[in-house]
């Protein structure tokens, strides 16, 4: 009984522990859970760029350009780009969609992030294809507040 | 506070037929998270601009969905491919279904 108890109680713990650490922060998990909600399948890497500087002294707004590889046409386009970020206190950042209209699949937008970690971008092409990429970025001052 | 909210654009006036135009947007929102606290320690309400449509001459070009981990004053560029001169035209819309529009006309030589 008493191994039981015990055993119970160290497993609250974790458990109280791991929810708490999810109220802090997006985990990768998160991050992938997040966009997977929107696209369905399992990203390939490739076609998909991020550009973002490798340390951003000010996580209050840091630049990031994600461009996707794509003709742009009405046969073959990006319809959705979807970026996270999983290191801060939620994972989305932000969903773009396109149409053959933008000719090309760029966007350059300034994030917030809370701390050093990875933001992700998943492309979904028109036909249901996803790609994805990855990229770090240190910071040296967070910057969603608290 | 919303009366400061401005919305702002850089669109190219002339372009030549199927060229691509890099358009740069902004709006001066304080995108408030929701998670910051204010000098008395209450969170202050999440307020953010959450989504950005484009159109040109009516047909959809880019929809955004913006997340609170989109910087203050957020910022857009993107790109368009213009066949025949036209209108550009952005709608910024926020948690409190209040919305701000902006048009740029692009003459296509």
């Amino acid at each position: 009984m008493v191994a039981s108890r015990l055993t119970r109680r160290t497993a609250l713990g974790a458990l109280a522990g791991a929810l708490l650490a999810r109220n802090a922060f997006a985990t990768p998990d998160q991050a992938r859970d997040w966009i997977a909600a929107m696209a369905k399948g399992t990203p390939k890497d490739g076609k998909v760029s991020l550009k973002a500087p490798e340390i951003a002294e000010n996580g209050n707004a840091v630049p990031l350009t994600v461009s996707v590889e794509s003709e742009m046409s009405e046969k073959s386009y990006v319809k959705a780009l979807y970026v996270a970020a999983d290191g801060n206190p939620n994972p989305g950042v932000a969903v773009y969609e396109f149409t053959p209209l933008a000719g090309k699949a760029e966007v350059a937008l300034r994030v917030r992030l809370q701390q050093t970690q990875k933001l992700v971008a998943v492309a979904e092409m028109n036909d249901g294809t996803l790609y994805t990429a990855s990229r770090e970025v240190k910071v040296t001052i967070g910057g969603c507040g608290g | 506070m919303a009366d400061d909210i401005k919305p702002r654009l850089r669109v190219p006036t002339t372009a030549k037929k199927g060229e691509l135009v890099e358009v740069k947007t902004l709006i001066t929102h304080p995108m408030e998270t929701g998670l910051r606290k204010d000098a008395d320690g209450k969170l202050v309400p999440r307020l953010i601009v959450n989504a950005l449509a484009v159109t040109f001459n009516g047909k959809p070009v880019l929809n955004a969905k913006l997340e609170p981990a989109v910087a203050a004053n957020p910022y857009l560029s993107f790109f368009v491919k213009v066949e025949e001169s036209g209108t550009l035209k952005f709608t910024w819309t926020d948690d409190n279904k209040q919305s701000w529009t902006a048009e740029s006309k692009i003459e296509v030589s």
